[in-house]
């Protein structure tokens, strides 16, 4: 049991450290979420940064241009990508969690020379075409149908929260191409997006922004060369996948939450309740230890879970508690926040030098994050089921 | 970075948790509810080195670091050993035979003020008694104490006496010392807790599979699922955080060892009392009764709870660890 992180672990800290030191600053503030065309350059601009810094591809293999770094490097970037406060990854998410780990794993050797260079040079980004408005937790109810026509699939069919539609080059497209069977009549298409017969229409989130969109496809002719893995193997493929998010992408979402919370310490320490400032209340206090504890003890469990993936290969079913925990946790965050806001939070102006803005627009983005990647049921499902070995849900 | 159980440390779990299952019984323990304390049980947790664990080899002990010693104890409160391990353990370079077993060693904390009742647990078995205040810690012989003996303590294996007041007594360290015996002992009672909320975990899953209602067993309700999915992540976490603890007591300079400390004694709290509520909750009418051994579990964390600071106190010194930092 060793919490010490090597020496080689902390000279690459160092390094990275100096590096986000001075680039982090020089790429200025994010244009608004408003505005998708500048944020897809924003962050592709960043992405290539880091590439060419060789920093991108954090854990992908270096055969594929990424770093290929240790667990214990990875937890060391999240820390300091954190720390930094540097851009998100924003619109490339999905092709670099995602779509890239799929075509090293499943892609024939042409899909893999064609999109895994451009996705991690972040000249190529990548939506998400999985959902719909009646296929979300049971993901392979889904009906969008491909119907083979010589060397094309003609798909039509409606998805739905596909986030970044917009602004996308590839949508990693879940279609059916057998109705007789469930699991097994799905296939994966990497389908471009400027394909005839593609209305992208986008669909406001409580947040306001809209970077969410609806996909309605009719009659939209993919070449058969789009598709990764066989036919009717698209359940298999995309769980290949699945896991990947549900493993350390959360890393530097929780880190990124200590300063949250350091936020809200400074607001409680500035505004006034009850004729007192905010943090004189014991109760405010103890409720901020409380999250601040439970933060710490997520970061540790994170630890431990990337201690056993070292050990055994695999990433544990840990993943799903991490998950569960962290996106409840942000939301109650967010809550406590707002509470100690009060009216302010209803104005978004700033208050007391704090970007109320901020504070009131990452309480209502939690609320996507128990719904988003599994709902917070379906981890509980899975928890309960393939940990503690109870019976299983009808599915 | 090497986060998980070395195979000594795996060893070193197994074997006194195989002693337990042997020797600390739920049925051992109903046993010890009528006859009282079990001195030869004593001999035999010393033995093993449940209380020279920490001292070093020179002075006879075993030489093991606090991470080791998290472990230990959490496979005692797993099985809910009987009696003033803690301070026994805590004790063992401070009081002459602690280490060995042959003094049995108590002990209160007063270090805050509050307007609590002077209790204190197995008063009629120790051979000394600590008490740990603001200044220093001191040690009183048992037998110049009078006072009430409880006659139903909440935790039937815990007994307390309500004595009047403590006389002073021999000083055997000053505030530092008694500061960092606090320290440790929250660490040791997060050990302890982390026991707990596994073994109320596993005793509600057992149930859940076997007990059928509506023709198949309950388990397989969505209702009682998401609960012990629930009570597993508490004490994931809650785990993560009590190795945190030791490992940081090991190594200061890998974390803040009083945030460390303080994170683990609100998580492993939670997480027992959390989880031994919803153990006696899903054993339906019979989780209330003294048969299914749910309020055992219980009883035995608010013994914890109100040992080396609550989890509201706790809770509130993480905030001052946090707020010094800006």
């Amino acid at each position: 049991m060793d919490l010490r992180y090597s020496e080689s672990d902390e000279a690459f800290r160092k390094e990275l450290r100096s590096w986000l030191d001075s680039e982090v600053p020089a790429h200025g503030r994010p244009p608004s979420e408003h505005d998708w065309p500048a944020r897809r350059e924003y962050d592709t601009a960043w992405q290539r940064k880091l590439y060419e810094a060789g920093y991108a591809g954090i854990n992908w293999p270096k055969e594929f241009g990424g770093r290929d770094a240790s667990l214990t490097e990875q937890l060391v970037y999240y820390e300091e990508i954190a720390r930094a406060n540097a851009p998100y990854v924003g619109v490339n998410f999905v092709g670099l969690l995602h779509g890239g780990p799929t075509l090293m794993s499943e892609g024939t050797p042409e899909q893999r020379e064609k999109h895994i260079g451009p996705i991690i040079r972040g000249e190529e980004v990548w939506c998400q075409g999985f959902s719909e408005p009646s296929a979300g937790s049971d993901l392979a109810a889904l009906k969008t149908k491909a119907e083979l026509d010589g060397d094309h699939y003609v798909v039509s069919g409606h998805k739905i929260w596909t986030s970044f539609a917009q602004v996308s080059d590839y949508c990693e497209l879940l279609v059916r191409t057998n109705p007789e069977e469930k699991h097994r009549g799905i296939t994966w298409l990497a389908m471009p997006m400027d394909l005839e017969g593609i209305e992208i229409r986008p669909l406001p989130t409580i947040v306001g922004s809209s970077e969410f969109s609806e996909l309605f496809l009719e009659n939209v002719r993919v070449p058969v060369s789009c598709r990764i893995g066989k036919e009717n193997d698209g359940w298999r493929v995309t769980n290949v996948t699945l896991s990947f998010e549900r493993g350390t992408a959360f890393a530097s979402d929780i880190y990124q939450l200590q300063e949250s919370l350091r936020e809200l310490t400074r607001l409680a320490k500035v505004l006034t309740r009850d004729d007192a400032v905010a943090w004189e209340d014991r109760t405010l206090r103890r409720d901020v230890g409380h999250l601040a504890a439970e933060l710490d003890g997520l970061w540790a469990l994170v630890k431990y879970m990337v201690s056993e993936a070292g050990k055994t290969g695999v990433p544990g079913l840990t993943g799903s508690c991490v998950k569960l925990y962290y996106t409840e946790l942000k939301q109650r965050l967010g809550d406590l926040s707002l509470r100690l806001l009060g009216r302010a939070s209803l104005s978004r102006d700033d208050v007391g030098g704090m970007a109320s803005e901020t504070i009131v627009y990452e309480a209502l983005q939690s609320l996507s994050m128990t719904i988003a990647g599994g709902t917070s049921q379906i981890q509980r499902n899975i928890i309960s089921e393939r940990v503690l070995g109870l019976p299983r849900e009808p599915r | 970075m090497d986060f998980q159980l070395t195979e000594d440390q795996e060893a070193l779990r197994d074997g006194v948790r195989s002693f337990c299952e042997g020797r600390v019984s739920i049925d051992a323990l109903r046993e010890l509810e009528k006859t009282g304390f079990d001195r030869e049980l004593w001999g035999e947790l010393a033995e093993m080195g449940v209380f020279s664990l920490r001292q070093s080899e020179d002075a006879g002990g075993v030489g093991l670091g606090s991470a080791d010693a998290v472990l230990v104890f959490e496979e005692l409160g797993r099985c809910l050993a009987p009696g003033p391990v803690t301070w026994s353990h805590l004790a063992a370079d401070l009081v002459d035979g602690a280490a060995t077993g042959e003094c049995v060693v108590g002990g209160i904390d007063l270090s805050r003020t509050n307007s609590d009742p002077l209790l204190i647990e197995h008063l009629e078995h120790i051979d000394a008694l600590l008490v740990l205040r603001p200044d220093g810690i001191e040690r009183i012989d048992p037998k110049a104490l009078s006072g009430r003996a409880i006659e139903r303590p909440l935790d039937p294996f815990t007994p307390v006496h309500e004595v009047a007041e403590l006389p002073a007594g021999e000083r055997l360290g000053d505030a530092e010392a008694a500061a960092r015996f606090r320290l440790e002992g929250a660490a040791l009672a997060s050990g302890m807790l982390l026991g707990i909320a596994e073994a109320s975990q596993e005793l509600a899953t057992d149930y859940a599979k076997k007990r059928e209602q509506f023709g198949r067993p309950i388990g397989g309700f969505q209702a009682l699922k998401h609960k012990l999915a629930d009570c597993y992540t508490r004490q994931e976490l809650a785990r993560a955080a009590a190795y945190a603890a030791g490992a940081t007591l090991d190594d200061p300079e890998v974390g803040d060892v009083l945030r460390a400390v303080s994170t683990a004694k609100v998580l492993t709290g939670d997480a027992a009392m959390e989880n031994a509520r919803a153990c006696v909750q899903i054993h339906g009418g019979m989780g209330y009764t003294w048969e299914v051994p749910a309020h055992y579990y219980l009883k035995r964390i608010w013994v914890l709870e109100n040992q080396f600071g609550t989890v509201g106190e706790h809770a509130e010194r993480v905030a001052e660890r946090i707020a010094v930092g800006d």
